[in-house]
């Protein structure tokens, strides 16, 4: 039996038993290759929710039957512009504020009601960092662990040093919180989603305030935890600052997850383009020969033409176009952006505000 | 190994269970009390409301030989000068309308408003600590600070009146004498009544607390709540509701003043707070246990 036959067995036991299968589970999902979405394959999910939905007083959706799936072991990209329900999403997948309807599983286990069973394994960042301002940074970090039941007082004081190591905020002494720059403020909040080893982390936008150097090393610290086996969600609004760091995307649009799945699959196959450049007199064979290659949406611009590629091989299309003379200029093989790709499903800009 | 290993090493996961330690509930109550003490403004508050027996002690001092050395606080300031005991009850009595309200509001109104403004509730929720118990250490935390607001008052009183005046046996309202020793007794029952009568309105802020998400509203409202009461007192038409109202029974500490104490009209005061503390405290926490937290 194969690891990827366990994970198949074991999901559909439920989530809770999908959780015990464990390293296994986590090798299957590594060794999958070509996998179009989470749904269609068998991987225990961290994060599960199912026609999750809140209607806020005033009568404005916020979030629309969104069904996310964020497996084991993965980095979860939730990006969508401000406004879009990213936050009220992840608040709903906190226990925070309570679904209109739907249902939200973390590691398994149904929230809000294992909040006090799952919360101790889930690091979170929610809509920036926000502590006492009068406490220190360390004075914080030991307030919170004090109010964490499950947390060993005898470590406490290890365990917040080396956090404060990791986070690069060594040295802040007692200087209260309110004195922090806004980079120093985000260190502090990661670092309280790192005060205890977690299965989950949930970053809402960790890289707000922070400058070019900052991001890099919060991409970096994504990168390690991943790497340690930590599941994490990643939430922003600027694409470009976490596209390289994550496995998998969700993408929200007006309350809706309008697409999510495997980073590299989304960005690849269906929607991948042709772009071929000829001379004048060529157009009009050259289209004919990407319509006969299996090209669809054929666009052309001048002695440019460009198509999907689908199920068609770009080294066979070339061939093709030179044994039907068509002169070849130029060709390039196109795969969008993530950005590229918000815009052409949802018809906005990114940066849209609503 | 690196430090960082050791904090990603070190991992369970949810399939191994998050087990409580004990003593986790005296931790949380111990870093709360850390917290409301801790923090400046309370302090000040402390302070401010401990300079209140001084003043009346110096102002008496330097005037108890004009003619208006008689006057005032019904009689009690001119017993000040007297017996130094009296000083407690006399600056408990003057704080009591306004002052100590306030102080109870500012507390109360703060302890989760505070927290849903400056956005650490989310934090603290997802740490996570269940609703209940962190209003039960909200709750806690805000009655030591009232209990120490009146401590502060009746603290400084002890001392000021001794120094300026020293203390003698007590001439209680009836011109019966006591001796000192329980003279100080009956003070410690005035201070003890003033802070249990408090109660019923720190229930009454935490509800509001978890209401809004602005303290000052909080704060406001729980004073408007004590002012309010104690105009409907003054009504007399309003006869028939005024033993339930929250300041009613507040100057019944005069009792302790008496030969004999009538227990059954201080349990009578102490029953209404009960009542105000148990139908504020239900609604604080049905609300505060299903609150969206969106701050």
């Amino acid at each position: 039996m194969t690891s990827a036959d366990l994970a198949d067995r074991t999901v559909t036991a439920g989530p809770v038993a999908t959780l015990a299968a464990g390293p296994a589970a986590v090798a299957a999902v590594t060794a999958g290759t070509a996998a179009p979405t989470v749904s269609e394959r068998a991987v225990p999910l961290v994060i599960r929710t199912q026609g999750l939905t809140k209607r806020f007083g005033s009568g404005q959706v916020a979030v629309d039957g969104v069904d996310l799936e964020v497996s084991r072991g993965s980095v979860y990209g939730f990006i969508g512009p401000n406004g879009s329900g990213k936050t009220t999403t992840i608040r709903m997948l906190l226990g925070l504020v309570r679904p209109s309807s739907g249902r939200v599983w973390l590691l398994g286990r149904p929230m809000p009601e294992a909040a006090l069973q799952v919360l101790p394994w889930v690091g979170a960042l929610v809509e920036g960092p926000a502590f006492q301002p009068y406490l220190s940074g360390p004075a914080n970090l030991a307030r919170l662990d004090a109010c964490d039941a499950t947390a060993d007082p005898r470590t406490a004081r290890h365990r917040i040093g080396e956090v404060l190591e990791r986070v690069g905020l060594t040295g802040v002494g007692r200087k209260p919180y309110r004195q922090y720059s806004l980079g120093m403020k985000q260190r502090l909040g990661l670092a309280a989603a790192l005060l205890r080893p977690r299965d989950l982390l949930v970053l809402d936008e960790p890289t707000n305030g922070l400058d070019p150097q900052g991001t890099r090393e919060v991409r970096n610290l994504i990168r390690q935890l991943a790497a340690a086996g930590t599941t994490v969600l990643v939430s922003s609004h600027l694409l470009t600052e976490i596209e390289q760091v994550c496995t998998h995307v969700g993408v929200m649009s007006r309350g809706r997850l309008v697409l999510q799945g495997e980073r590299a699959a989304l960005t690849a196959g269906a929607h991948v383009r042709l772009a071929v450049t000829t001379s004048v007199h060529h157009v009009a064979a050259a289209a004919s020969v990407l319509r006969a290659e299996g090209l669809r949406s054929i666009t052309t611009d001048g002695v440019h033409l460009t198509g999907v590629l689908g199920e068609a091989a770009p080294e066979q299309v070339t061939a093709a176009l030179v044994a039907a003379g068509v002169d070849v200029v130029g060709l390039a093989v196109e795969r969008p952006s993530l950005e590229q790709l918000f815009v052409t499903l949802t018809g906005e800009g990114f940066d849209v505000v609503r | 190994m690196s430090s960082v290993d050791v904090v990603l090493g070190a991992r369970a996961g949810a399939d191994g269970p998050a087990v409580p330690h004990r003593g986790a509930r005296a931790r949380l109550l111990r870093s709360e009390v850390r917290l409301v003490f801790g923090r400046r403004r309370n302090v000040a508050l402390l302070a401010g409301l401990g300079a209140v027996p001084l003043l009346v002690a110096v102002v008496l001092y330097v005037a108890q030989d004009s003619p208006f050395a008689a006057e005032g606080a019904g009689g009690l300031l001119a017993r000040v000068t007297g017996n130094g005991l009296f000083l407690a009850v006399t600056a408990l009595f003057m704080c009591l309308p306004l002052l100590l309200p306030l102080a109870t509001g500012v507390a109360s109104g703060d302890a989760i408003a505070g927290e849903a403004q400056a956005g650490t509730l989310r934090y603290l929720l997802t740490v996570p600590v269940p609703r209940t118990r962190l209003l039960a250490a909200k709750a806690a935390a805000t009655l030591l600070l009232v209990a120490a607001a009146v401590g502060a008052i009746t603290a400084v009183a002890f001392v000021a009146g001794a120094a300026f005046f020293g203390l003698q046996d007590m001439t209680l309202l009836s011109g019966t004498t006591v001796p000192a020793t329980e003279g100080v007794l009956r003070m410690l029952g005035v201070a003890g009544y003033v802070a249990l009568s408090l109660t019923g309105l720190v229930a009454v802020g935490l509800f509001l607390s978890t209401v809004t998400e602005v303290p000052v509203g909080a704060m406001a409202g729980t004073v408007v709540v004590a002012v309010v009461s104690g105009v409907l007192d003054t009504i007399p038409q309003l006869a028939a509701i005024q033993p339930g109202l929250l300041t009613h029974h507040w100057l019944d500490f005069a009792e302790f003043l008496r030969l004999e104490v009538s227990w059954e009209l201080l349990g009578q005061g102490l029953a209404v707070q009960a009542a105000w503390v148990a139908v504020f405290g239900a609604l604080a926490w049905s609300r505060f246990t299903t609150a969206d937290v969106s701050s």
